[in-house]
């Protein structure tokens, strides 16, 4: 069994309540960083944990703390980025539901590191259930004097707010959430400046997802290099991974970072194989925007080795050959879905989340919708899916915001990988409306990398 | 004096003062090292970097930190460091991307140019001329919306708009009250009152200077004539309102039009009111100060002879222009 | 049924005012302007919708334009401009759901209620629309009804027949179901 630190009480009844919290343990960060450790010592121990941003892009957490700007008379914010929308991934959901003091304690550490006095939790607006259950829980810690005045005599200061979101992925782009929690329209914001410069409210500001902010505790709790001993070169501490598609148990893991892929999909401890007997066919592995990978290289690197859940293994290859942790939102497919209709399924998403503000992302995810859906329904051409390369790659790195890359991403990944089943729809279109292509090759064992030798 | 930083744009190098961004300093060198900008608009705060049609490759960051920008970045947004060589039309990956942009920014374009009033004047029109392929790739229906009234003098016809969002800028930043703006998302977004609403504001009609496209037309114009067919003049008026410097677009005898003067990059000098722009259209109305230079490279200067005929090299090679001898005696008597 | 018609006048009720104020003391002195995504989320709770007349009154409240309030009420896809029933099922259409069967249960909720995507049953009780992924894809497919946005998990076709069945019942409680 894996260590778990962030959900090693899931399970006891009443967690979810301030004083079932406490007796296990909680807010032990809290007393520790307040009364024995100077904020620059908070933001040093989680620079040594290795803690990389949990949400996707897995910047080191601690240098991003180390970037905030402290001007003089300037307001400093924390803000929590709960707006999970990627789809694949549910952790943040999973966590603010059962262990909502994890995440209030961990925003109370932060804030103190980062000298900020007000700091708000922004959580989609679909998950209303959650917004209460953190309102309730705040209001239990304030009761308990862990929020508020002076918290446990400490001198510093701390209010949070949640906020609700209104229904727009995009405003889990950092800046799109800033401008969102002032009122506004999700439009990411041009950068520079950088919310460690410029963010809410034109102040200095720390955006960090919920398991980020939650990491801290575990991290406080038994230093930083504790932390750091747990899992493979710089992918350390454990990962919270979000289980779903053709799973026998998709759910919520704790994984400690390194556990093979294989691992993760067949052993008991975690989803228990594949559904209703079926073999694997491909695997998003960290939420919809990453790069999907066919059974056979997301088991093993193009060299044979095994690959492991870390940030570094699953990029292996780069692009080619490889994917991305991202926030851990592993789809499984099975030897029944359709490449074709999952990619289609995947841009109409970003079709519809594009802000519009910029305009290859605004007109380029509806165009590519298009084509993949006439390539699904059987009205497709060959050159449509060149066509769909060149598109997402005008689209790929020309945008404001990320949101670009992430809808160009599982285009080109899908048809890099997948071109035979893509060809297939368009040379079949009348078998391809009435069974799906199955798992053809995907799954066979790659071919033996041979040594280029000069001669 | 402001500190100067020097940086260089397809090898040319120039001082600039610091804090200036990339589009700027290379309208400081001029010529056709100056990227399009379809959104940006200097006299507007905070427009800028939506459009991506003024894509640079930044191959050298600065002096300090020499490594190159891993993305293009938007010229109009970012701003110079000292040493930074910048790449515009000496970059492939630049005139691609850009092509991407001219491409995305006419897909759902109508491409109505022959009856429309912003022919002539019209940078799509003139950034797809210049900057896109010839033939669409594109196979679904377009996106249309409805033509509607913006108040008795102003058109909105949003299915040519590009969302560059200059119009909801102006009427934030030179007007009281803001009456429209941009709606609904991705795509779908566009620029409306939301309920059907008169924009009345005395500087209303800027909206129309500094809609790139024939999105925001002047009714009082509208069909009257091809831009490119009136002559431009410089006129000013006493007015009380605003500087009443204007440029009036003549058909013959009459004032057709009325518009702000904009320099080569389309940019108003000033804007300019209503009153000015919609009820002043005799010549008595104005003190006239001369024909309006337009750049040679608008087709209104088609009309302008003296200003492109012959065309510079002729003047200068004297092959040329013994080979066209005739035709440059022709043309210089006129 | 629907408090409000498309041109009812508004008037926000004292309490609805004193949580307006609440929200409003989270943020800064000037930035009231904050408040407007919790606020619209508070209107849509208490009329059903958001209507242009409520919106203007929100503009009202927090010293905005009215074109503010359009311009953030249309860009978030939480809010409905205009009158839908009022259980709203909102089913899940992306990806993990999409590969375990959510075309089924919308096409199953369509011929149930018998009304397609954005309209309301007759007895102005429901609406149905795909909505993009709602973050509980483990538990897919998943639909949500506001304004407390109870999810409803592992959806089937006979889980989705006695939710409905339920909310017909009693429209004054929201039911559970396992």
């Amino acid at each position: 069994m894996g260590r778990k630190l962030l959900l090693e009480h899931i399970n006891v009844p009443g967690i979810n309540t301030f004083e079932v919290y406490r007796q296990k343990g909680g807010y032990r960060a809290v007393e520790k960083a307040l009364k024995s450790l100077s904020p620059e010592d908070v933001v040093e121990e989680v620079k040594k944990s290795g803690l990389r941003g949990r949400g996707g892009a897995g910047f080191p957490t601690g240098m991003k703390w180390s970037f905030l700007a402290k001007p003089e008379g300037k307001p400093r914010y924390l803000v929590c980025n709960g707006d999970e929308s990627e789809p694949g991934t549910f952790k943040d959901r999973y966590l603010m539901t059962h262990i909502p003091h994890l995440l209030i304690e961990g925003m109370i550490v932060s804030s103190y590191a980062l000298g900020a006095n007000t700091s708000y939790i922004y959580v989609r607006g679909e998950m209303m259930p959650q917004i209460r259950i953190l309102e309730k829980a705040i209001a239990e810690a304030k009761n308990a004097g862990f929020l508020g005045k002076n918290i446990l005599g400490s001198g510093f200061d701390l209010e949070l707010y949640v906020q609700p979101g209104g229904g727009a992925y995009i405003c889990g782009e950092e800046t799109a959430l800033i401008e969102s929690l002032e009122g506004k329209r999700g439009n990411p914001r041009i950068k520079p400046p950088f919310p460690a410069i410029s963010g809410l409210y034109n102040c200095p500001t720390v955006v960090n997802n919920v398991e980020s902010i939650a990491a801290t505790v575990p991290i406080i709790n038994d230093g930083g290099e504790e932390y750091a001993k747990i899992g493979i070169g710089r992918s350390t501490g454990t990962k919270l991974i979000s289980a779903s598609g053709n799973l026998n148990r998709p759910g919520v893991y704790e994984i400690e970072l390194g556990v093979p892929v294989e691992e993760f999909i067949y052993s008991e401890e975690y989803c228990g194989g594949i559904a209703n007997g079926k073999r694997l066919k491909a695997v998003v592995a960290g939420g919809s925007s990453v790069p999907i990978l066919p059974t056979n290289l997301i088991l093993k690197t193009v060299n044979g080795e095994s690959r492991l859940m870390t940030y570094e293994s699953l990029a292996d290859g780069g692009f080619a050959s490889g994917t991305m942790l991202g926030s851990g939102g592993f789809i499984a497919y099975d030897e029944d879905q359709c490449i074709v209709r999952n990619t289609w399924n995947f841009s109409r998403f970003y079709h519809h989340e594009s802000c519009g503000q910029c305009s290859p992302c605004r007109e380029g995810t509806g165009w590519m919708e298009k084509v993949l859906h006439r390539l699904e329904y059987g009205h497709g051409k060959l050159s449509d899916i060149d066509l769909l390369v060149d598109v997402s790659k005008k689209i790929e790195g020309n945008t404001i915001c990320p949101l670009g890359d992430a809808a160009a991403w599982p285009v080109a990944s899908a048809i890099r990988h997948f071109r035979d089943e893509f060809e297939w729809h368009v040379t079949n279109p009348q078998e391809a409306m009435t069974r799906n292509y199955g798992l053809a090759h995907y799954a066979d064992p790659l071919p033996k990398v041979e040594p280029v030798t000069a001669s | 004096m402001s500190e100067k930083v020097k940086v260089t744009i397809d090898g040319i190098t120039i001082d600039v003062e610091a804090g200036t961004t990339i589009l700027t300093a290379a309208r400081q060198i001029g010529g056709d090292i100056v990227p399009p900008a379809m959104c940006y608009y200097s006299k507007l705060q905070g427009s800028g970097g939506k459009c991506r049609t003024c894509l640079v490759k930044v191959s050298k960051g600065s002096e300090k930190d020499p490594r190159p920008m891993p993305k293009l970045v938007a010229s109009c947004r970012t701003t110079v460091m000292d040493g930074m060589e910048v790449q515009n039309i000496t970059s492939p990956e630049v005139i691609e991307a850009r092509k991407g942009v001219v491409e995305m920014l006419l897909i759902n374009h109508p491409l109505d140019c022959p009856v429309c009033d912003q022919a002539g004047e019209c940078h799509l029109q003139d950034l797809s001329y210049e900057h896109g392929s010839e033939a669409t790739r594109y196979e679904f229906e377009r996106r249309t919306f409805d033509r509607i009234d913006i108040g008795d003098k102003v058109q909105l016809h949003m299915t040519r708009c590009i969302l560059c969002y200059r119009c909801v800028y102006t009427a934030d930043q030179i007007t009281e009250n803001r009456v429209h703006g941009v709606l609904g998302r991705g795509d779908a977004a566009e620029i409306s009152t939301y309920i059907e609403k008169a924009i009345e504001n005395e500087f209303s009609g800027n909206v129309i200077d500094v809609c790139p496209v024939g999105a925001l037309t002047d009714k009082t114009f509208r069909f009257k004539n091809r831009v490119w067919f009136t002559k431009p003049v410089d006129a000013h008026r006493d007015c009380p309102t605003c500087s009443g410097k204007v440029t009036l677009w003549y058909k013959g005898e009459d004032v057709i039009r009325v518009t702000a003067r904009k320099d080569e990059y389309g940019e108003v000098e000033e804007f300019i009111c209503n009153t000015c722009r919609f009820d002043k259209k005799k010549t008595d109305d104005w003190v006239i100060e001369g024909p309006r230079k337009i750049a040679n490279h608008s087709v209104i200067s088609a009309n302008h002879y003296e200003q492109l005929m012959p065309p510079p090299v002729l003047r200068t090679n004297p092959a040329l222009r013994e080979a066209n001898k005739e035709q440059f005696e022709r043309t210089t008597k006129l | 049924m629907l408090k409000i018609s498309e041109t009812d006048e508004i008037v926000f009720a004292p309490e609805l005012i004193t949580k307006f104020n609440e929200i409003v003391s989270r943020y800064p002195e000037g930035k009231q302007k904050s408040a407007l995504l919790p606020i619209l989320h508070l209107v849509q709770a208490e009329y059903g919708w958001v209507s242009t007349a409520a919106m203007d009154k929100v503009a009202e409240y927090l010293h905005l334009k009215p074109i503010e309030v359009y311009e953030v009420a249309t860009f978030y896809t939480m809010f409905f401009l205009k009158p839908l029933g009022k259980y709203v099922l909102e089913v899940c259409r992306t990806g993990p759901c999409h590969i375990v069967g959510a075309e089924k249960i919308m096409k199953h909720i369509e011929q149930k209620l018998g009304v397609r995507e954005g309209e309301v049953t007759a007895d102005g009780l429901f609406s149905w629309r795909g909505v993009e992924c709602l973050a509980a894809c483990g538990m897919a497919p998943v639909l949500q009804i506001g304004p407390e946005y109870t999810y409803y998990e592992n959806l089937t076709e006979a889980k989705v027949d006695e939710l409905i069945d339920s909310l017909r019942l009693t429209t004054a409680e929201k039911p559970q179901i396992n």
